[in-house]
């Protein structure tokens, strides 16, 4: 019998499923390029035609303007990129600000939910209900409405031990003077961390080996704190604090936030922070009670149930949503241009009506922006990536 | 041997774990520590109640008197000032004689909005009628047809605005949303770089910056000699920023279909565009359901955002009413938390329902 030819296979057809493809991707790509292309050539040909200069030199300009609050020197004599930076630096004191109490109030409120007590649950979600349906902005205008409408003129500020002063000022609180001192404490306390991280490893490498589990954070806690104490008397033991005083018409002295500053960080960690409390609620919830039965019977304390078992399963759960929030976060503090506080967005927006370089300045908005929400992405999904179930 | 039956003590009575009595143990007072909670909260609101209501209401100001209300500043509020300017609030610059169009055109929108959620009305004729409540709405908004007076767009505001943009929005951005989320989880590179790229790009930046662009770009891209309205302009911005989140919702569902479908409806012979239609769409997009909702709340509350390039909307609208207006403007506060409420029942209404929707969904699932 003859041996069957098998049919020769096609290498190559207009009708196969590969060509296709590459048809359509062909005609996206067209697409796409058509649609830029059009767009760039009109912009260019307006600005022509405008007269409109294009180009990111105007960043050596002098900006001419003055900026409210700023954490690094400026003055109007220094040109518009310093100016950028500034509000870079703003927004970056906001967020990170902004993030580290939203978290601490968004995981009370999300644990209060699973409150004994019914006026705590009760509270918690009539909390989440009301911030979360009300849009940020508003709620960021009327932050600011009552930094500096109803809160009592600095002489007759509210103020707690003769330490902190809230006014129509801003709020005051002390703060130490910076001295050689403190670096020596950040390096002590730096060198803590160091101690603490091996301390951590060796207890997990005992844990995991003889089934011993010791404390974990007396040891660190205390190694960050000696660290820091150590490194203070070495430097000198600086003790000089800058206590705020009520003057006549303000409060002088210690660290001052501007009710702008504290309008939109109050608007920011209240609103976002109903958000984490549902992410944190969801993650608890997912766990389900049979874990916990589970490690009950396993003769765990109830420490170690939420240590071992179930906390570890809900982080999975919270962190990619959470991640979220704290983007979101950020890019809320753009809505700071509605209130006056000297944000990237602010400045950038002031720049582009002094210079109209439209096209510059929002391409800058948008960059710093997107360099933020990657960075962190980035960040969160490495962490995402240790905490998640290693599968198969 | 005298053997009297002597019966066992009666077990007491089950302690009762219904009713409020039981109830109120449980939860408020358990241990010591759930107690004192209780004792001190029940305090806090007895400290800070009272105030609360002389403010709002014993010693509020209601009709629209400036004089009253600056007489009582300070220990009332002046509710006052949403009598005098509610109908700047809620219909922005609108000509005042012809403001009954804006109101039919929002009880329209509102109403229409409100059929869709019941599930009788889920028949392809609500894609009509939502044809022709959309052309109703803008023919009493702009005018110019059977005999209205014709009103710029830029007069456009409060209220109307509100639920147009958002309304509109959402229209827009889900089928292009759809489109997106099955280009990212395309075979063809070219096409599945091309929507990561826009989806990143555009979650990856603020909402205030797209409306930026909107407001002062798109004039730049356009050919010479044409101009797009403002209202489109800012239309097309959040479209194109919804639609990216609600990408991502939808690959979510997308993604939880298992790959034993796909591979059946191959091998019945569906097409790509059949298998998706057919197949993948109706479940995935069920199962998104609630998120879906969630983000629908978020543009209703964005829309807000377009007060920062000068449209008055609600936001907008109240600004608009109060900052040039000396005798009424230290009663901003009051003001503020009428359309507060305004937002808050919007978005709270949306929320119960999509709990609703949630349930229906769980209940079809459950056999």
């Amino acid at each position: 019998m003859k041996e069957r030819v098998p049919p020769k296979k096609h290498a190559w057809s207009w009708r196969s499923r590969a060509a296709r493809g590459l048809v359509y991707q062909v005609l996206a790509l067209l697409a796409v390029a058509g649609v830029v292309g059009f767009l760039a050539h009109n912009t260019q040909q307006n600005m022509q035609v405008r007269g409109i200069q294009s180009g990111f030199d105007f960043l050596g300009q002098a900006a001419g303007f003055d900026i409210g609050e700023t954490m690094i020197a400026y003055d109007p004599s220094q040109s518009y990129g310093r100016a950028l930076w500034v509000g870079v630096l703003n927004t970056l004191r906001v967020a990170v600000v902004g993030i580290v109490l939203t978290t601490v109030l968004g995981v009370l409120v999300g644990i209060g939910r699973f409150s004994r007590n019914a006026l705590v649950r009760g509270l918690c979600y009539g909390y989440v209900e009301l911030f979360r349906n009300i849009p940020i902005l508003l709620q960021l205008l009327m932050w600011y409405l009552f930094f500096v409408e109803v809160l009592p003129p600095p002489q007759a500020a509210w103020n707690v031990a003769d330490l902190f002063y809230l006014s129509k000022g801003g709020f005051a609180f002390p703060s130490p003077v910076w001295g050689a001192g403190h670096a020596w404490a950040s390096l002590g306390a730096l060198a803590g961390v160091g101690v603490g991280w091996w301390w951590r490893r060796r207890a997990q490498a005992a844990f995991e080996a003889t089934g011993q589990d010791r404390n974990r954070w007396a040891v660190p806690v205390l190694a960050v704190l000696g660290g820091a104490l150590l490194g203070w008397a070495a430097g000198g033991a600086p003790s000089e604090w800058s206590v705020p005083e009520q003057l006549a018409f303000m409060v002088d002295g210690g660290i001052s936030a501007t009710p702008e500053f504290m309008a939109v960080l109050v608007g920011l960690v209240m609103y976002t922070a109903s958000f984490i409390a549902e992410v944190v609620r969801g993650g608890i919830q997912s766990v389900s009670h049979g874990q916990t039965e589970a490690a009950s019977a396993l003769g765990l304390s109830r420490r170690q149930q939420m240590r071992l078992v179930v906390l570890p399963q809900a982080l999975r759960v919270i962190i990619p949503p959470l991640t979220n929030q704290y983007l979101n976060l950020t890019k809320n503090s753009s809505l700071a241009v509605a209130i006056g506080y000297p944000d990237v967005v602010s400045i950038a927006n002031t720049t582009l009506n002094q210079t109209g370089r439209a096209v510059e300045c929002i391409a800058i908005i948008m960059l710093v922006y997107l360099s933020t929400s990657l960075g962190t992405s980035a960040l969160m999904n490495w962490y995402n990536k240790r905490v998640a179930i290693m599968e198969r | 041997m005298a053997d009297t039956f002597q019966p066992v003590a009666p077990r007491p009575a089950p302690v009762r774990t219904e009713g409020f009595v039981p109830w109120v143990r449980r939860n408020l007072f358990a241990d010591w520590k759930n107690g004192l909670t209780t004792v001190l909260l029940v305090a806090l609101a007895l400290v800070l109640l009272p105030g609360l209501a002389d403010w709002g209401l014993t010693q509020a100001v209601f009709p629209a008197n400036a004089e009253a209300c600056q007489a009582a500043r300070g220990s009332g509020a002046c509710w006052g000032v949403i009598t005098e300017k509610w109908r700047v609030i809620i219909f922005g610059r609108y000509p005042y004689e012809q403001q009954w169009r804006p109101e039919i055109a929002t009880v329209l929108m509102v109403a229409a909005l409100m059929l869709s959620c019941v599930r009788w009305f889920w028949k392809p004729w609500l894609a009509l009628m939502w044809l022709a409540v959309l052309a109703v709405f803008f023919g009493l908004m702009g005018g110019g047809v059977l005999g209205l007076e014709p009103v710029r767009t830029d007069l456009w505001g409060g209220l109307p605005l509100t639920v147009m943009l958002a309304t509109l929005s959402i229209f827009l951005a889900f089928p292009l949303a759809v489109l997106v989320a099955l280009g990212r989880r395309s075979n063809l590179p070219a096409i599945r770089t091309v929507c990561v790229v826009y989806i990143e790009l555009i979650r990856g930046v603020p909402l205030i910056s797209v409306l930026f662009m909107a407001s002062f770009m798109f004039p730049l891209f356009m050919p010479q000699g044409m101009t797009i309205d403002v209202l489109v302009r800012v239309l097309v911005g959040i479209t194109l920023f919804a639609a990216a989140y609600m990408a991502e919702i939808v690959r979510g569902g997308l993604q939880a279909i298992p790959k034993g479908q796909l591979e059946a409806a191959d091998t019945l012979g569906l097409s790509y565009w059949q298998t998706q239609r057919k197949i993948v769409l109706p479940q995935a997009l069920a199962m998104v359901v609630p998120s879906m909702m969630n983000n629908f709340i978020s543009i209703f509350k964005d829309t807000s955002l377009v007060t920062i390039v000068s449209l008055y909307e609600l936001t907008g609208a109240l600004s608009l009413a109060l900052n040039s207006d000396v005798e009424w403007r230290p009663f901003k506060i009051e003001a503020y938390l009428f359309i507060t409420a305004i937002y808050f029942t919007f978005c709270f209404a949306m929320s119960r329902y999509s709990l609703w929707v949630e349930k229906q969904v769980s209940v079809a699932k459950t056999r």
